[in-house]
């Protein structure tokens, strides 16, 4: 299969066409925002990371957010700083510019403009004339197995499991039939179901390190001295019928589909191989999201069973419902209905390339609701305390 | 032709159902397994979404859904009846044991 995106320069494959206004430091966020409002059809990412932080941690956000600039569905980027803090903005910019040599990049530091209007004066200047060349960019024809899909699911109920990730899973099949990838994700939600990934894995140090991921998942846990119930399943979650994390998590795995499993990677880092990949992230929806994005998906199909109208300001996020009546009542937000599944009025294959087909067409450049509703939602996970 | 069930068993091993639309205590409802079709006397009010036991279930042996065990009975649970975090608990992630 094919569809219609943008060949960059450094050869990867883009299904959008953005301008980023990327706050490298939690005391820019007014700035990044104050750009994106001035410069009709930017997007912008705020978050509290940047500064007072150390080691792998301070790494980890760096990684994610030269990721966010270097992504192949963003044409250019401007990188906002305040000046003084510990994630330098001046190493994000140059990172994205080594990793991108041609994507236009330009770089704000609040303290050298001379304050907040300045620098939003100054980023604004330069979003402008990037939307500009951007508007030039025409779409090519690609080939769908240079897609990386990264799969969701939130607000997970009981049918789940029986509707909305099958479907997903049959979905996944069909981009990796094609010779695409698909991010598996969500640590916390595959404890009890790590048996049937790595039964796929195609190497026995590919299986070791599913179970290993779980093991260090499942001890957080463990080792606060809590029954993980207490926050999976969520209260909602419980209150839609799912009863243990094990439940939530055999629902979980379907999205995946039925190919064999490449490659464990860690939190946003590149995906490198083609095929099944599993990405090690927190079951915490934003900063899956956020560690897929980063990882090099260029789209997102996220299932949903209680609701839930996320997306990231990079990545197109279609949603998926698990039943027919969540469709209808937050249809402005949910694209798809895998109910017809669970009333028997369709298979989960034809739901599935319903789904497949939707993803292409986004590819495409149709808009998903998440995009036309302006959803940003950006969180980058920790791995250490704040100083 | 595909028929609508009040109630879906993913798989042969299950010992649970889960309702896919709200069943009143005292229905008789119809779940096909492996492809035969088997009536079950349900004894709660299952809202939709929610597990029924498809036969007895004894204390500590393993709830099963999807093939798999999704926890484990805390007291014992007679087929028809409801299930869930008050007759099932998680044998996962349990830093409170």
């Amino acid at each position: 299969m094919k569809f219609m995106g943008y060949r960059r320069a450094d050869g990867k494959a883009g299904i959008r066409n953005h301008v980023l206004i990327l706050s490298a430091v939690v005391c820019a966020n007014r700035v990044a925002r104050g750009i994106a409002d001035m410069v009709s059809g930017a997007v912008w990412v705020e978050h509290q990371n940047g500064c007072t932080q150390l080691g792998a941690d301070l790494e980890l956000s760096k990684r994610v957010l030269v990721a966010h600039g270097a992504h192949p569905n963003v044409f250019g980027v401007v990188v906002v700083g305040l000046g003084c803090e510990t994630l330098r903005a001046q190493a994000v910019a140059e990172e994205i510019r080594a990793a991108c040599p041609g994507k236009p990049v330009k770089l704000v530091i609040i303290q050298d403009e001379g304050g907040s209007v300045k620098a939003t004066a100054a980023g604004a200047v330069a979003a402008r004339e990037m939307l500009g060349q951007a508007s030039c960019e025409v779409r090519v024809e690609i080939d769908a197995s240079e897609l990386i899909l990264g799969t969701e699911c939130g607000g997970s109920d009981a049918c789940s499991g029986i509707s909305a990730n099958p479907a997903l899973g049959k979905a996944s099949d069909l981009l990796i039939e094609d010779g695409g990838t698909v991010i598996l994700a969500e640590t916390t939600e595959l404890i009890g179901a790590e048996h049937i990934v790595a039964a796929r894995a195609v190497t026995p140090a590919v299986a070791d390190r599913c179970y290993e991921v779980i093991a260090r998942c499942e001890k957080q846990a463990t080792d606060m001295g809590v029954d993980m119930r207490g926050g999976q399943p969520t209260p909602g979650n419980i209150e839609g019928g799912l009863s243990s994390i094990e439940e939530k998590s055999l629902g979980c795995v379907y999205k995946a589909g039925t190919k064999p499993l490449q490659d464990v990677i860690d939190y946003a880092m590149p995906v490198t191989k083609r095929g099944l990949v599993w990405m090690d992230t927190p079951g915490q929806d934003i900063e899956q999201l956020t560690g897929m994005v980063a990882g090099g998906c260029q789209i997102v199909v996220f299932t949903t069973g209680r609701g839930t109208c996320c997306g990231s300001s990079i990545a197109p996020t279609i949603k998926v419902a698990t039943n027919s009546e969540l469709f209808r009542h937050m249809n402005d937000n949910i694209d798809l209905d895998a109910g017809p599944i669970v009333a028997g009025a369709a298979t989960v294959d034809q739901i599935g390339q319903v789904i497949y087909d939707e993803m292409l067409a986004v590819a495409s450049g149709k808009l998903c609701k998440a995009e036309i509703l302006g959803f940003n939602d950006f969180a980058i996970h920790r791995i250490g305390p704040t100083m | 032709m595909m028929s609508q069930k009040r109630a879906i068993v993913m798989n042969e091993k299950d010992n649970t159902a889960t309702a896919v639309e709200t069943i009143e205590s005292g229905s008789s409802v119809v779940v096909s397994i492996a492809g035969q079709d088997v009536v079950v006397a349900v004894r709660h009010n299952i809202p939709f979404g929610h597990k029924f036991a498809l036969r007895t279930i004894e204390l500590g042996d393993p709830v099963i859904k999807y093939g798999e065990t999704i926890g484990y009975a805390t007291k014992p649970i007679a087929g028809g009846e409801h299930v869930h975090v008050h007759n099932l608990e998680s044998g996962r992630g349990r830093g409170d044991k």
